[in-house]
């Protein structure tokens, strides 16, 4: 784009907000159909057994109940089969015995796992139903962590003979041969914990006898609808996705979840709306949970620390199935190990186990977070025993600026290879020195000040973006002059709204106003591939952009064909009028000439926004409470489309990275029994814990592989979080010898590394 | 079944009635019953605040209410803090800040701002933080509401709020 | 998760309460503010079939100061608590204990016996209740009867609360002027329930050193109770660094916490240590300016 652009880089206020301001989203559980019928799911309390019996002749006559499917009901409809959900990303042959029915059959591997569905005229009587549906189950050991499952002793799929599901690995160089006069090896781990939106997961479905209507899709819409297609014997054209405002995504909400197949089943078999609002205890239950694995870590230094070689065995724990998109953590903490550093050699065998917990998914900076907190801890051990700063040790291992595009390990199965894109990671470093005041905050490094200890570090990180295959726009002109922009990127509360209709203004030179932004729903677009993987701006955007100049070239073509004008010589001005000699035609006549253009943009280049974050901690060694004084992180963003809403991103990310650091876990017992089903027990930051939190987005390395510029944002925020905080923390506690390897710091955790 | 009671209540303003069953808390029969849906609820236990709506004045989490206490009370919920036209200086201090992502906890959070600024208009930062601990926003990181909160202050302290159907005596 | 169904009344006097509470004994419940009881019964861990509401009755909202003490009617709520200057000085650790209940919007309907009468070994009235040697004022069908905080709270969720009786008041005995006294507890995040907490408040007799020594325990207990080797640590000594440390080590020894994922026993037990130790030690600079 250019120079000239109004909007693009301006901080401009969401156009969304005046609607969520207002009570006026409209998020699932707001929408009210006619006849509309309420579904409960029946979970499994057992965490692993065979399923004897389940009666549901009490539930069916309790009041207001209209029906209660078990697996056996829907198994019938296929040939004796229940669907499985089948990978979305980074699919094999060899996962689909993995793959989870959308219902319970013979076995349950989980506690929440579906085993009926009761539908009611209420959601209370539905609920009431379901406390009536008998079930019988014959347990059996559970699994309850990759230790246990590698014993393989109990087996989650006894016909596959093992728990362990695959072992992928990352190369680069030869990391095996690699010998240097440094070696050190640790053993880190990240505990469960994972997205937990604002708004739960919800769906509302409505067969009018011909087409299936879902209401409440969100994410990836049309990927949702053909995997849901053939599981209804339907042909996708029949099926309409329809999203809703979305209160929080982050990678959990709106993947094919087993009720994206219930809920639909239910309403075309009742010819009802069905509506289905998943409570929060099954929100924390069984919306993908995230993040946990132990990684063994080795890394091979030159005596004036060089980093040679990264070598790493990490133990993912993927729950009882693969899930949609379960294989994206495991094959990004092998592949992204090396984060922002030049690492010539790297080795990462990553072991996906099956325990008897729920499935995992994509959690906001997948396997990045883990990682860098892997790497990050162990760098600042490297250092301090090699004798180098800290931030000194980093500056000598970044890539340099010179090196770009620079080869990250390639990961088998699918190979994929991936480079860093561009960008000057030392100017972030340095940057974030400054912003934090690194050089007058080091006089408090380890010291014990009023009781408490303080501490300091810093980390690099990176964060992929920008997905493809590709992103599908069009653009509009209405009668009235308006623009409508249809865009194949979806709502996941980001503001896509507001920076697609930017990037569309500055392109056709339209104030914000004259421009409406439709996203998401697959009524609008043949085809359309979503938000995740930080790409609504890059890949959403850059389709609205090509759309654009598609709509200026159709513009010269219409008046060519109707008015007898040289396409060549008419003009595009401003407020999209065309003009040819004098003559001209404002926007709405050439709505009228029903004037319209697609665009697409395809890209197989990941985008790398890059940044560094720095932590000021105290510890209180009496209680083992750690308190975050300061945090600094700079990002740079590659071109800023909306600087508020870039910065949010950032801002909120690094809070939920506090959270995975020092708060949440979605802990179960030995038993596998779920013991954090409460926002009581489930510890997200509120507004006091983390008041001090600065964030400086930068536009300093336009991305090289969209004409945007623009690099993905929204997750480099939380990756370094664990990796910071931890270092700072031990960092305070230098002098007591405190080596925090595992997440959460909890106070007690701490306490006994202190004391213990 | 058990038997539906009548109830009577204020509701942003209008006096409304209805027969709910004991069983229906606050936040359902707002949003189920009189469709004013911008009252959100995220949890059913009393935590994350997103149901947040002000009774007499004072800020109540809905889901921990039933419908049946709400008898004779005046309920104010986001809609009714909203003007006829435009966004009143509270909203308009969040949408300056950046102070919501998704949206979805955000009645919450005004509803509990407003009545908070209401009672204390000087509130300082540190309080304003300490009230909305009782909200849980998952996309912002609360920095820019705590901003938005405070720099809404003016609009509580020279009158009284613009739209008060909390308020009126 | 929809409450389960129950039937509801609303009397107007507290006879008719324990009345229909003596006619469904065992299935019927009292509400109050609900903070408490609606979170249980959303999770269905509690289901009542009759809740009879206390918001028509009629004078159990009091805060009444007079020289035998405070006295709190049962529908008190922690708001009118929290604005009521005249507690400051009438009972400075009620008050700030009560500041560390829950968030804004519990605050403005959770009550006092609300709070008593679910008994969460967590809870920051009961802990006051029991150090302070407070008494609850029950009602029944056979009238009205006093029981002192220790033997009202039993287990967790468990009291001496008969099910067909409501708790009218608490009665909290009068505060000397000069008394000196702290609250401290630890929860993850402001308002969660604390891991542990400590009450504690003495007098000074002439020679500057601590007599009629109260410390209480929460969290870290199965409900809550004075910890009677710390005060006898403390008794007849001076509040010093060393006494401190002496009572903290001796409280840590005397509490038998059950640990959970959240924290365990080990670490509940240091905690109320520590917590009491630093309690101590800042109680030792306070004490109220301005007596009622």
């Amino acid at each position: 784009m250019t120079a000239q652009d109004k909007f693009v880089g301006a901080a401009i206020e969401r156009i969304e907000d005046l609607r969520l301001l207002t009570g006026n989203g409209r998020y699932v559980d707001d929408i009210h159909r006619p006849g509309m019928l309420h579904a409960v799911i029946v979970r499994s309390s057992a965490a692993h057994g065979l399923i004897r019996g389940i009666d549901t002749a009490a539930a069916a006559g309790m009041p207001g109940v209209h029906a209660v499917y078990t697996g056996r009901d829907i198994a019938a409809e296929g040939n004796g089969r229940v669907p499985t959900i089948p990978l979305r990303l980074a699919p094999l042959p060899e996962l689909e015995a993995f793959e989870q029915n959308v219902i319970a059959l013979d076995k349950v591997r989980y506690v929440g796992e579906c085993l009926a569905v009761v539908v009611a005229e209420t959601q209370a009587q539905a609920e009431d139903a379901a406390a009536e549906v008998n079930v019988e189950i014959e347990a059996l050991p559970a699994v309850p962590d990759c230790e246990a499952a590698a014993r393989d002793k109990s087996l989650l799929f006894a016909e596959h003979g093992t728990n362990a599901v695959i072992t992928y690995v990352a190369r680069k160089g030869d990391a095996q041969k690699a010998v240097g006069p440094y070696v050190r090896k640790e053993t880190f781990g990240v505990q469960r914990h994972s997205a937990v939106t604002m708004e739960t997961r919800g769906l509302v479905a409505e067969w009018d006898g011909e087409r299936l209507t879902v209401l409440g899709a969100a994410k990836v819409p049309f990927s949702t609808r053909a995997m849901l297609a053939p599981m209804l014997n339907l042909p996708p054209e029949r099926i309409d996705m329809i999203e809703s405002d979305v209160g929080g995504g982050f990678g959990v909400r709106g993947e094919f979840y087993p009720e994206n197949f219930l809920v639909p089943f239910a309403a075309r078999r009742l010819k009802r709306p069905v509506k289905w609002v998943e409570d929060r205890r099954e929100n924390l239950l069984g919306s993908n949970h995230s993040r946990e694995m132990q990684c063994e870590l080795e890394i091979v230094c030159a005596s004036d620390g060089r980093v040679l070689a990264l070598l790493g065995a990490v133990s993912v724990d993927c729950g009882a199935y693969m899930r949609a998109n379960a294989a994206v953590p495991p094959r990004n903490v092998a592949q992204f190990l090396s984060g922002p550093y030049d690492v010539p050699n790297i080795h990462v065998e990553s072991t996906v186990y099956l325990t008897s917990k729920a499935p995992i998914g994509t959690y906001r900076g997948p396997g990045r977070f883990e990682a860098d907190f892997f790497r990050e801890r162990l760098f600042d051990m490297a250092a301090r025993d090699l004798g180098i700063d800290p931030v000194e040790f980093r500056r000598i291992n970044l890539v340099k600026a010179g090196q770009m595009p620079y080869p990250l390990a390639t990961v088998d199965q699918p190979e994929k290879r991936e480079e860093l894109d561009s960008g000057d990671y030392r100017a972030a470093l340095e940057r974030c020195l400054a912003e934090f005041d690194w050089d007058a905050k080091r006089a408090l490094q380890g010291r014990l000040v009023d009781g408490k200890y303080h501490g300091i570090a810093v980390g690099c990180f990176i964060e992929g973006g920008a997905a493809g295959p590709k992103e599908t726009a069009r653009i509009e002109i209405e009668e009235d002059g308006s623009i409508t922009v249809y865009a194949g990127s979806t709502n996941v509360g980001q503001g896509v709204v507001t920076v697609l209709t930017q990037i569309a203004a500055d392109a056709l030179d339209v104030p914000l106003e004259r421009i409406r932004v439709l996203h998401g729903s697959t009524t609008y677009l043949k085809e359309g591939y979503g938000s995740y993987h930080s790409r609504a701006t890059v890949m959403g955007g850059s389709a609205v952009l090509n759309a654009a100049t598609a709509l200026k070239e159709r513009i010269r073509e219409a008046a060519a064909t109707e008015h007898r004008w040289a396409a060549g010589e008419v003009q595009i001005g401003p407020g999209l009028t065309a003009s040819f000699r004098g003559q001209m035609l404002t926007a709405a006549q050439l709505g009228q000439m029903k004037v319209q253009a697609d665009g697409e943009f395809a890209n197989h280049h990941h985008t790398y926004a890059y940044g560094t974050a720095a932590a000021h901690v105290t510890v209180d060694p009496g209680t083992g409470r750690i308190e975050l004084v300061d945090y600094f992180t700079v990002e740079d963003v590659g071109r800023v489309i909306n600087p508020l809403t870039a910065r949010g991103q950032i801002v909120g990310a690094v809070v939920q990275g506090l959270g995975g650091a020092l708060l949440e876990h979605l802990a179960y017992d030995g038993e596998g029994q779920f013991l954090a089903g409460t926002l009581a027990d489930y510890l997200m930051p509120a507004a006091d814990d983390f008041p001090c939190i600065r964030a400086l987005v930068l536009g300093n390395s336009p991305s090289p592989h969209n004409p945007l510029g623009a690099k993905g944002g929204g997750e480099g925020g939380i990756v370094p979080v664990g990796g910071v905080i931890a270092n700072a923390v031990a960092a305070a506690l230098a002098s007591l010898k405190v080596e925090p390897k595992t997440l959460p710091l909890t106070p007690p955790r701490i306490w006994a590394l202190i004391h213990g | 079944m058990l038997k539906a009671l009548k109830i009577v209540f204020e509701l942003n303003g209008n006096t409304v009635e209805a027969d709910v069953l004991p069983r229906l808390t606050l936040a359902d029969c707002i949003r189920h019953h009189f469709m004013q849906t911008g009252t959100h609820v995220g949890c059913e236990h009393g935590v994350c605040g997103a149901c947040t709506v002000i009774v007499n004045g004072d800020a109540v989490r809905s889901c921990l209410m039933l419908a049946v206490q709400a008898g004779g009370a005046r309920v104010t919920t986001v809609e009714g803090l909203t003007p006829p036209e435009g966004l009143s200086p509270l909203q308009a201090s969040f949408r300056r800040h950046h102070a919501l992502q998704c949206g979805f906890c955000t009645p919450g959070f005004l509803t509990t701002a407003h009545a908070l600024l209401t009672r204390e208009p000087d509130a300082d930062k540190e309080r304003i933080r300490h009230v909305l601990s009782g909200n849980l926003c998952r996309c912002t990181g609360y920095i820019n509401i705590v901003e938005a909160v405070y720099e809404a202050r003016s609009a509580y302290a020279a009158k009284p709020p613009m739209n008060a159907t909390a308020e009126r005596p | 998760m929809k409450l389960p169904d129950f039937e509801y009344a609303a009397p107007a006097t507290s006879a008719e309460v324990v009345q229909l509470l003596a006619g469904r004994r065992g299935e019927a419940k009292v509400i109050s503010g609900g903070q408490s009881l609606l979170p249980t019964m959303a999770f269905r861990l509690a289901q009542p079939a009759l809740l009879i509401d206390l918001r028509n009755l009629q004078g159990l909202d009091h805060i009444t100061i007079e020289s035998s003490g405070v006295r709190l009617g049962a529908r008190t709520r922690w708001r009118d608590i929290e604005d009521d200057a005249r507690l400051r000085a009438a009972h400075p650790l009620l008050v700030e204990a009560v500041s560390h209940v829950a968030h804004y919007q519990v605050r403005n309907r959770g009550t006092v016996g609300g709070s008593l009468a679910h008994a969460d070994p967590a809870s920051e009235l009961p802990c006051v209740a029991v150090t302070c040697d407070a008494e609850l004022k029950l009602l029944g069908p056979r009238g009205e009867r006093r029981v002192k905080a220790a033997e009202f709270f039993r287990g967790p969720l468990t009291t001496a609360l008969a099910d067909d009786e409501i708790i009218l008041e608490l009665s909290l005995p009068p505060w000397p002027c000069d008394r000196r006294w702290a609250f401290s507890e630890f929860a993850r995040r402001r308002g969660d329930f604390a891991l542990a907490g400590v009450a504690v408040c003495y007098d000074l007799d002439e020679r500057e050193r601590a007599c009629n020594v109260h410390i209480g325990v929460l969290g870290a207990c199965h409900y809550p109770r004075r910890l009677r080797r710390a005060e006898r640590a403390l008794e007849g000594r001076p509040v010093d660094l060393e006494t401190a440390r002496s009572a903290g080590v001796a409280a840590s020894e005397e509490v038998d916490p059950i640990g959970d994922f959240h924290a365990g026993a080990d670490y509940r037990k240091a905690l109320v240590g520590t917590l009491l130790e630093r309690a101590l030690l800042k109680s030792n600079a306070q004490s109220i300016e301005n007596c009622f």
